[in-house]
C-alpha cells in the first residue's frame, strides 16, 4: 500500500474509488440536501475540510495513542468523539472569527457529524494501512469526490424540476437514487485506472 | 389483553408505518454496501437490530438522568459501545464475512436510523416499549434489505445464499453486484412503495435531515 504516492491517491479517491458512488457512504445528507445546487456545494466544501482534518487527526491518535496502549477496539468510540469534537470546535471558531463564512457553511456543520462518509474515510484509512500523508490525500480526495457527486446530482435535480414531469412515486428520493445509479455507472468507466484496494 | 395489543401496535408502527427506508429513505448509507450477497445482509442486519434495540433500551433506562444538553453525545457513546460488541463478535465467529463487510460494521454508529429512533422514541418512553420499537424498526429495515439483496444476488450471481436458483444458461447481470445495481434496485423499490402505499410518506414532505 505504501507505494502509492499522495497525489495519485487523491485522484483515485475522487474517480476510481468515489466514496459515494462506489462505497455508498454519505447517502443520507446526499439525498436530503441535493435539491438545490448551492446548498449542495456548500455542504461539499464543509465535508472536504472536515474529512481532511479528521483523517489526519484520527491517524495520529490511532497510531500514537491507541496502538501503543492496545486499545484498537475502541477506535469507533474515539473516532466518532474526535469527529464530533472537531466539528464543534470548527463551528465555534468560524462563528467567532469568520462570520461571513459562517453564514455560508454554518448550517451544514452540525449535519457533518452524522455523515457516515467522514467516519468511513477514517476507517478505510486504518484498514488499508495508510501513512499520515496518504490519509490526508485520501481524506481530501474522498471529500472532493463527494462534492463532485452531490453537485452533479444537485444540478441534474434542479434541471429535472424545471423541465421534466415525473410519476408521483418517483419524485424525490426515487429519482435521486436512479440518477445516482446512472452516475455510478458512468464512474465505473474509471475503474482499473488506479488500483487502491 | 390491552398489553398484547399495545405490543402489536408498537410492532406494526415500527415495521410498516415508520419503516425507515420506505418512509424516510434514511440509514441506507452503510448497509446498502452489504446487499450484494444475502448472507452478508443477514449478518449486517442482525448486527444492526442488536445495536438498535439495545441502544434504545439503554437510552430509555438512562433517560431521566441524562442531561438534556449533552444527550446526543451520550446516545452516540451508547451506540458506539454496542457496535463495538457487534464488531468483536463478528470478527471472532465469522471472520470471512467480517473481511467482506470491512468498515461497514463500524459505520452502524453513524447509521441515521439508530440515532433517529433513540432521539424520536426511546428518549421519552419507558424501557420495554423502546426496546420493542427498536426491534420492530430494525426488523422492518432488515426485511427491505433482504428483498433488495435477494434480487441483487439472484440476478448478479444466479444464486441465493450460495445455492443456484437460476437455470444453467442464465447470463448473470454483473451490474447488479456492482454499486450501480444497488442504487437502481433501491430507487425502483422506493418508486414502487411510494406509488402503491402513498400514505407512508404523506406527512413527510418537509426537509428531513439525516
Amino acid at each position: 500500500m505504501t507505494q502509492i504516492d499522495m497525489p495519485t491517491l487523491f485522484f483515485a479517491a475522487i474517480f476510481t474509488n468515489n466514496i459515494l458512488l462506489t462505497n455508498f457512504l454519505g447517502l443520507c445528507p446526499y439525498i436530503a440536501i441535493s435539491k438545490n445546487i448551492n446548498s449542495a456545494a456548500g455542504l461539499g466544501v464543509a465535508v472536504i475540510f472536515v474529512m481532511t482534518c479528521t483523517a489526519a487527526l484520527n491517524h495520529l491518535i490511532y497510531y500514537q495513542v491507541l496502538v501503543p496502549l492496545h486499545l484498537e477496539h475502541f477506535q469507533f468510540i474515539i473516532f466518532i468523539v474526535v469527529i464530533a469534537a472537531f466539528v464543534q470546535v470548527v463551528e465555534m471558531t468560524i462563528d467567532r472569527y469568520f462570520p461571513a463564512l459562517y453564514q455560508v457553511l454554518g448550517i451544514f456543520l452540525p449535519l457533518i457529524t452524522v455523515n457516515c462518509a467522514i467516519l468511513g474515510a477514517s476507517l478505510f484509512m486504518i484498514i488499508r494501512d495508510y501513512t499520515l500523508l496518504q490519509s490526508m490525500g485520501y481524506g481530501a480526495g474522498s471529500g472532493t469526490g463527494w462534492l463532485l457527486a452531490i453537485t452533479l446530482v444537485g444540478a441534474i435535480r434542479e434541471k429535472i424540476q424545471k423541465t421534466g414531469k415525473l410519476p408521483k412515486g418517483l419524485e424525490g428520493p426515487g429519482i435521486t437514487l436512479i440518477i445516482t445509479g446512472l452516475l455510478s455507472l458512468a464512474f465505473t468507466a474509471f475503474s482499473g485506472l488506479i488500483k487502491i484496494q | 389483553m390491552a398489553r398484547t395489543e399495545n405490543i402489536a401496535a408498537v410492532f406494526k408502527r415500527g415495521f410498516i408505518n415508520e419503516n425507515p427506508i420506505m418512509r424516510h429513505v434514511l440509514g441506507i448509507c452503510s448497509t446498502l454496501a452489504a446487499t450484494n450477497l444475502v448472507a452478508n445482509t443477514l449478518v449486517m442486519s442482525a448486527g444492526l437490530v442488536f445495536a438498535l434495540s439495545m441502544s434504545c433500551l439503554t437510552v430509555s433506562i438512562l433517560r431521566s438522568i441524562t442531561p438534556m444538553r449533552i444527550r446526543m453525545m451520550v446516545q452516540t457513546l451508547i451506540i458506539a459501545s454496542y457496535v463495538i460488541i457487534v464488531d468483536i463478535i463478528i470478527k471472532a465467529y465469522l471472520p470471512d464475512i467480517s473481511e467482506a463487510l470491512g468498515p461497514y460494521v463500524g459505520l452502524i454508529i453513524t447509521n441515521c436510523i439508530v440515532m433517529g429512533r433513540c432521539e424520536a422514541y426511546a428518549r421519552s418512553n419507558p424501557p420495554m416499549p423502546s426496546f420493542l420499537d427498536g426491534l420492530a424498526v430494525g426488523l422492518g429495515y432488515t426485511a427491505v434489505l433482504l428483498i433488495i439483496a435477494i434480487f441483487r444476488e439472484s440476478l448478479g450471481f444466479g444464486t441465493i445464499m450460495g445455492y443456484r436458483v437460476m437455470p444453467e444458461g442464465f447470463t448473470t447481470w454483473t451490474v447488479m453486484v456492482m454499486a450501480p445495481g444497488a442504487f437502481f434496485m433501491l430507487g425502483i423499490f422506493v418508486w414502487i412503495v411510494r406509488t402503491y402505499f402513498p400514505q407512508t410518506y404523506e406527512e413527510n414532505k418537509g426537509g428531513e435531515k439525516s
